[in-house]
């Protein structure tokens, strides 16, 4: 399993969210989350423009397996999403913390609060087994 | 604890992600699912189905015996030849789906039949049961294992590691046909919609036989890929597409139903007889979701002739989109919608399969 990376934040229901120098957030899943899907076949991304509550459920993926929900780890807007899920759903596998982002928030307050550090993050999917 | 098959080690060395199914220890894939699902339908899959349960029927009443317990009539069979059929109860659900092999005349045992491995208890039980009284024994063959190898280049592949005496004569094997020496029983069928073999082999010689298949270049495929596979191929799944309060008739397998000789007195025949007479309530359709997204097992269909439900769905890989089955009202046709996640989503009622041989037989969405 690969590294947890340690310039974002994470969730207990493993998705992450990345504050950018522009003051959006880009949000994806984990690598733990993908493994545990298998793999993709279906992302279901947000409405560009749509808001929603810290969270909400805000996107669907869809392994050979199962549908998941993703749940908005910051309060904000859609900005834009990852378009290139739409042919190649595969990204969140291959790549889950780069080219397999799902999409951009303008977030709410600002600022990413009340999530956990990569260490932290790292202590739950250990503890998850 | 679950069981193992002879295959076990074979598959962990295979990277195989192993999870249970019906008792067994079985891979699910071995690192990319969607990709073995390629592999069979554009060269060679390898599946370990030693999970089976393989059962021998002999005796004086092997014949009449068959034919009183199956839907489908072994007396259809020449020596060599298979069939596939439903066993049903009195009411004419069913109590799983198998293959009847017949064996060639000098066989030990002129019948022999592979059942699924989550009714393989049920069965047994189910065949002692109907055979009170006949003169027939039946032999549980958990001596073997079975491989099954698919694909386009799967007969090429595999023809040269048979026994000498079976080299010419297995490629030759027309469909829903066998031959076999003392070592091994190649069978021309499946469950992928491809051309290829069931082997069935000693225990303790299927590891060797695994290696051989893979250094052939046969790719090891897991169940996820046999699940999508038999899915695109129009085949059903027992305890899905049809269990024992669905008949053949409302589960697309009426034609595995062989009512002729009408004098035939087989388990169910009567409960069918009178469904028939009435006509089939529902029936078992293909579906294809016109727009992007995942159907899956359990989700509502709402079709112009009233509501339906899935009973196998996904993501097909040939087809680059989800299909389905579903049991739909028997009048329901065309455009159609499936409640997924709360959203009704536009399908369409086709006819299965949906690819077989290599090809997609679906149109794509207009």
């Amino acid at each position: 399993m690969s590294k947890v990376p340690g310039d974002r934040k994470y969730t207990k229901d493993h998705e992450w969210v990345r504050s950018e120098a522009d003051g959006t957030a880009v949000v994806g899943i984990t690598d733990h989350a993908q493994q545990q899907l298998g793999e993709l076949v279906f992302v279901e991304l947000p409405e560009t423009g749509r808001s929603f509550g810290s969270g909400e459920n805000c996107a669907v993926v869809e392994s050979v397996k199962a549908a998941s929900d993703v749940y908005a780890p910051v309060a904000g807007t859609v900005m834009a999403v990852n378009e290139a899920l739409g042919s190649e759903p595969g990204l969140v596998n291959t790549d889950p913390y780069g080219a397999g982002w799902l999409f951009r928030v303008q977030p709410d307050s600002g600022a990413v609060a009340g999530l956990l550090d990569a260490a932290a993050y790292q202590r739950l999917v250990d503890g998850a087994g | 604890m679950n069981q193992r098959t002879p295959l076990y080690d074979c598959h962990l060395a295979a990277g195989a992600h192993m999870v249970p199914f019906g008792g067994w220890d079985m891979p699910l894939h071995y690192g990319g699912q969607i990709e073995e699902h390629h592999a069979v339908r554009r060269r060679a899959g390898l599946f370990d189905v030693s999970h089976m349960a393989v059962v021998d029927v002999r005796g004086a009443g092997a014949t009449d015996y068959l034919r009183h317990l199956l839907a489908n009539d072994v007396a259809r069979l020449a020596p060599g030849q298979a069939l596939y059929t439903c066993m049903l109860n009195e009411r004419g659900g069913v109590v799983d789906d198998l293959i009847v092999y017949r064996r060639p005349v000098d066989a030990p045992a002129p019948y022999r039949l592979v059942v699924n491995a989550a009714t393989r208890d049920k069965d047994l039980h189910w065949f002692a049961t109907a055979a009170t009284g006949r003169a027939v024994s039946l032999e549980p063959r958990n001596d073997l294992a079975m491989l099954a190898v698919q694909g386009p280049a799967a007969v090429e592949l595999a023809a040269p590691l048979l026994p000498v005496a079976l080299r010419a004569a297995a490629p030759a094997l027309r469909p829903f046909h066998a031959i076999e020496d003392a070592t091994v029983f190649v069978a021309r069928t499946g469950y992928t919609g491809e051309d290829g073999f069931e082997l069935m082999v000693a225990a303790g010689e299927a590891a060797a036989w695994w290696d051989r298949l893979m250094a052939a270049g046969v790719a090891p495929c897991g169940l996820g890929a046999r699940d999508t596979l038999r899915l695109e191929a129009g085949m059903n799944l027992y305890g899905q597409d049809m269990d024992e309060e669905h008949s053949p008739l409302v589960s697309g397998l009426g034609w595995t139903v062989a009512w002729e000789p009408a004098a035939r007195d087989f388990i169910g025949r009567e409960a069918l007889e009178r469904e028939r007479a009435a006509g089939p309530a529902q029936r078992l359709a293909g579906l294809v979701l016109e727009e992007r997204g995942v159907m899956r097992r359990d989700q509502r269909v709402i079709t112009g002739a009233g509501e339906g439900i899935i009973t196998s769905g996904g993501f097909a890989p040939t087809l680059n989109r989800s299909v389905a089955f579903a049991r739909v009202p028997a009048d329901a046709a065309g455009d159609c919608q499936v409640e997924i996640r709360g959203v009704l989503r536009p399908a369409r009622l086709v006819r299965p399969p949906f690819a077989r041989q290599g090809r997609a037989l679906i149109a794509d969405a207009s």
